[in-house]
């Protein structure tokens, strides 16, 4: 079967699944974190695609954009997990309930 | 078969086993082996950058995400010296839900996909080098690009400000 636009799409769509499943199944922030990242890729990949199959170079320069913030959006979600944790010793989210009514 | 669509189909694979492993690890659920996992999906997601001829993304992919987010992520897990999650009881509800709710989210998906008519431009001549890319940031997009580099400096500062010993 010849290589398409759909096929790297499939593969995408498969891969922000993963990580939506990640996001809500697993109770470690960390994995959460990776986890949102892996959705991140998945939305990279994407366009990627669209770009090589529509012969325009915009959809790469988006992704570069989206690399640079998505380090940006890390840095300081990990430091709010460091933050978090020295004040809570956990980093298990069913053990930051201080907001539950 | 060519070797490109070969190649797409070993490196799919490679990224949704990995892909799997960081989520969904039945051997482990130390968060080490999440973030080495993560390592190997984005590496063989570089490959499929290679494959769409974005040289210059998959250096950056490889640079950025495998080299210095990944290091951030394995830093925070040293510092936190996390062991081993403990066999917490899963909340089968919580579960279910999660899983019946992903499972409708790809079925629409890969519906809309198939209602959708995706017809590429015949002659595929793009490349994504480093100097096609500079060229278009450093003059259709040089004021996101410097907007970009402010976002960075905000959350330089505020990492900074987050991690200072007495937070008020």
């Amino acid at each position: 079967m010849n290589v398409g636009l759909e096929q790297y799409l499939v593969v995408s769509f498969l891969l922000f699944a993963l990580g939506l499943l990640g996001v809500v199944v697993r109770r470690n922030l960390l994995v959460i974190y990776m986890s949102l990242e892996l959705m991140l890729n998945a939305a990279n990949l994407a366009l990627v695609a669209f770009s090589w199959f529509n012969n325009k170079l915009d959809g790469q320069v988006l992704v570069f954009f989206i690399i640079t913030v998505a380090a940006a959006e890390v840095a300081v979600g990990l430091a709010l997990i460091v933050a978090l944790y020295r004040k809570r010793q956990s980093a298990h989210v069913e053990d930051l309930t201080t907001m539950k009514l | 078969m060519a070797i490109p669509d070969i190649l797409f189909y070993v490196f799919a694979a490679l990224t949704l086993l990995c892909g799997v492993l960081v989520v969904a690890n039945p051997f482990s659920r130390n968060p080490i082996t999440s973030a080495m996992f993560l390592v190997l999906t984005i590496v063989s997601m570089a490959g499929l950058f290679m494959l769409l001829h974005a040289f210059f993304l998959a250096a950056v992919q490889i640079l950025v995400y495998a080299g210095a987010v990944m290091v951030l992520f394995l830093f925070v897990i040293m510092l936190l010296d996390l062991k081993e999650e403990q066999r917490r009881k899963i909340k089968m509800f919580g579960f279910v839900g999660g899983l019946v709710s992903v499972g409708a989210i790809i079925l629409i998906a890969l519906r809309c996909l198939r209602a959708t008519n995706l017809n590429a431009q015949s002659p595929l001549t793009l490349e994504g080098g480093t100097a096609e890319l500079g060229n278009l940031l450093f003059k259709q997009y040089v004021l996101p690009f410097e907007v970009v580099s402010v976002l960075l400096l905000v959350a330089m500062v505020g990492v900074i400000l987050l991690s200072k010993k007495d937070l008020k």
